[in-house]
């Protein structure tokens, strides 16, 4: 017996055409609205599309090698040959800083990213099945909430020293916990929700419920949260280095740039005004889309 | 064990919290579901209808709540002695639920058709094309209008009584035995009501599965059901065909419930009300849980709990007083 043959019930109109009901776009809309709708927000995304570029074709646009040092040209103050002057050690600031911006955005991008995904993973397993496993990771969490990021940050690096992975993972672990909270309270509310009950009644096992019912409903704040966080996460890392325990010198970073040049302030101040300026801008700019991604996705906490 | 039974329920126990002052919230329900029989669950909120429920698909939280005592047979199997993990391939597939609030227990997130899919997906093993005809001949049978063009919507463009019916034709998508739908109508307005009876009806007469109804509408169980089983503080307190229950109650606390309905030529004197309320679960050690709300208690009733006495045809009521009005007498339990 086939359903198809059989008269619907309770069917006034049985001969609606079967066209499809339009998807729904209007989250794109909304995001596409809020960012375009603001003056603050067009810049904003007009200074992280440029700081994309800058880093991407860094080898392209920088004038000179980052690293290349002459004893000729120490000092010297922003003139058409260095837009921005060279620093004590005869290296070109601006390149440097176009380099330093490949440099963060690595680590601003990496780190969050990673972050959100143990934290999640973390968060959402704690909330779901509660008992000793919430306990556990809820101390660790509580404990390393604890520590100030950036004292966690310099405690964890530290221990393990310079390099790229120990930055990543010395920026990871200082977000952890946030994501980690987060994604642990949205599913302690989410596991309430009948729709997972729902899904626990047609007899769908555990790990589907978590990855197509807990997940995607406590997608939106960790989003938020992320964006918001590779803001930090740059400034983060420019901390690290600033303090000489992110990334080593020669290798350009913003935070060294600045780091170098304030032992040379009084030669010239323009490694500082440089990758100050770039910091700030960047930073700004995460934190004004953020704030706008979080309107559209997550207007309760907005 | 009676042929043709779907579910039997035998002195179910429920207890929920510490295990040194754990409060008993069934105190030995039983009741039959006959193949392809419709039964009405009814009591007052607190009663323990849907933890009678839960029970069943084995999904009361634990901790607090555990079955002490009893079983459950779902078609010869006692659901209380399988594992666990054997539980998810005979939710769905063999008893399906349908629950009461249909505005949110669908996924915000997911497209309408990926969640009812969802549930042929874990239980068949078939295509993603026959997944797709066997949704939209679902819809089509529940009676959503243009079924091919709304597997992609989202739940917040239906309404409250089409969702309903999306938890319908999720529910029945594998063809269960048994449908339990834990007030399915409560939170829909009286035409989407009556509706979504209806389809109820037609199919249990179409595909012959049972329904479990649990409600605190006596108008909505004597429209759907063969039988009622009445619930109060954890006790099964009646059970009978629905006409017997309707036209002779047995119990004081179904002549009350009967007595609560507004009639329509009734006069505009103050509606009938059973004084007080459910005890809360766990204050009553002895005697009738009604006790104290009854209007016919003797002295007796204080002291021993009245077994299910027998009256005419199927009827079955806990009680003293009426029992002994009637000569009813208890019969040794049917095995």
């Amino acid at each position: 017996m086939s359903f198809a043959e059989q008269r619907p019930i309770l069917t006034d109109e049985p001969d609606i055409p079967a066209t499809p009901i339009a998807a729904d776009t209007r989250l794109f809309d909304n995001i596409r609205h809020v960012i375009f709708g603001r003056i603050s927000t067009i810049v904003a995304s007009l200074a992280i599309l440029l700081l994309i570029l800058v880093a991407l074709f860094a080898d392209f646009i920088a004038p000179y090698d980052p690293l290349a040092q002459s004893i000729l040209n120490v000092n010297k103050a922003p003139s058409w040959e260095h837009l921005l002057g060279t620093d004590g050690f005869g290296r070109d600031v601006l390149s440097r800083i176009i380099y330093g911006a490949r440099n963060s955005l690595i680590f601003g991008l990496i780190s969050p990213t990673l972050a959100a995904l143990i934290g999640t993973t973390l968060g959402v397993v704690a909330g779901y099945f509660g008992g000793i496993v919430d306990r556990v990771v809820s101390r660790l969490i509580d404990l390393l909430l604890a520590f100030p990021e950036l004292l966690l940050a310099i405690i964890i690096a530290a221990a393990l020293g310079g390099g790229f992975w120990n930055i990543i993972a010395v920026l990871t672990i200082a977000y952890v916990p946030g994501f980690a909270r987060v994604a642990r309270a949205q599913t302690l509310a989410v596991k309430q929700e009948p729709y997972v009950e729902a899904a626990v009644a047609v007899g769908v096992r555990v790990p589907t419920i978590i990855r197509r019912h807990v997940v995607p409903n406590i997608s939106a704040p960790i989003v938020v949260l992320m964006t918001l966080w590779v803001a930090s996460a740059i400034r983060l890392e420019a901390s690290l280095s600033f303090l000489g325990i992110g990334t080593q010198p020669p290798a350009p970073s913003w935070g060294n740039i600045i780091r170098d040049g304030l032992n040379n302030l009084f030669g010239t101040p323009w490694p500082i005004v440089g990758a100050g300026v770039a910091i700030t801008c960047v930073v700004l700019a995460f934190n004004i889309i953020g704030d706008a991604i979080r309107d559209v996705l997550d207007p309760e906490t907005a | 064990m009676m042929k043709g039974n779907v579910l039997e329920i035998r002195d179910l126990h429920v207890e929920f919290g510490p295990k040194d002052r754990a409060i008993q919230v069934l105190n030995g329900v039983s009741f039959d579901i006959p193949q392809g029989g419709a039964v009405g669950l009814v009591g007052e909120s607190g009663s323990g209808k849907s933890v009678t429920s839960l029970a069943t698909m084995r999904l009361i939280p634990s901790p607090p709540g555990r079955v002490t005592k009893g079983t459950i047979t779902f078609n010869g199997t006692d659901l209380l002695a399988l594992p666990l993990g054997k539980m998810p391939d005979i939710r769905g597939r063999d008893i399906a639920m349908i629950f009461q609030e249909p505005m949110s227990s669908l996924n915000p997130v997911m497209k309408i058709g990926d969640q009812i899919g969802e549930a042929i997906m874990l239980h068949e093993n078939i295509d993603r094309r026959a997944r797709r005809a066997k949704v939209i001949e679902m819809l089509k049978l529940v009676g959503i209008p243009n079924p091919e063009g709304r597997l992609d919507s989202y739940p917040h463009q239906f309404s409250g009584g089409m969702r309903q019916r999306v938890m319908i034709a999720m529910a029945l998508l594998c063809r269960p035995k048994l449908l339990i739908a834990d007030e399915p109508t409560t939170a829909l307005d009286v035409t989407i009501q009556a509706q979504v009876l209806e389809l109820m009806k037609d199919i249990r007469a179409r595909l012959g599965t049972a329904i479990l109804l649990i409600s605190h509408d006596l108008g909505v169980v004597a429209d759907l059901c063969d039988s009622v089983v009445v619930m109060y503080a954890g006790h099964v307190v009646e059970i009978g065909a629905t006409e017997e229950i309707f036209d002779t109650p047995r119990h004081p606390y179904t002549r009350g419930l009967l007595a609560s309905i507004p009639r329509l030529h009734g006069g505009e004197e103050r509606l009938f009300q059973i004084p007080g309320s459910v005890p809360v679960p766990g204050t009553i050690k002895k005697g009738c849980p009604f006790y104290s709300r009854c209007g016919m208690r003797i002295d007796r009733c204080r002291t021993e709990m009245p077994p299910m006495f027998d009256f005419d045809g199927s009827q079955r009521a806990a009680c003293w007083v009426t029992a002994a009005e009637a000569h009813a007498h208890v019969k040794e339990p049917a095995q």
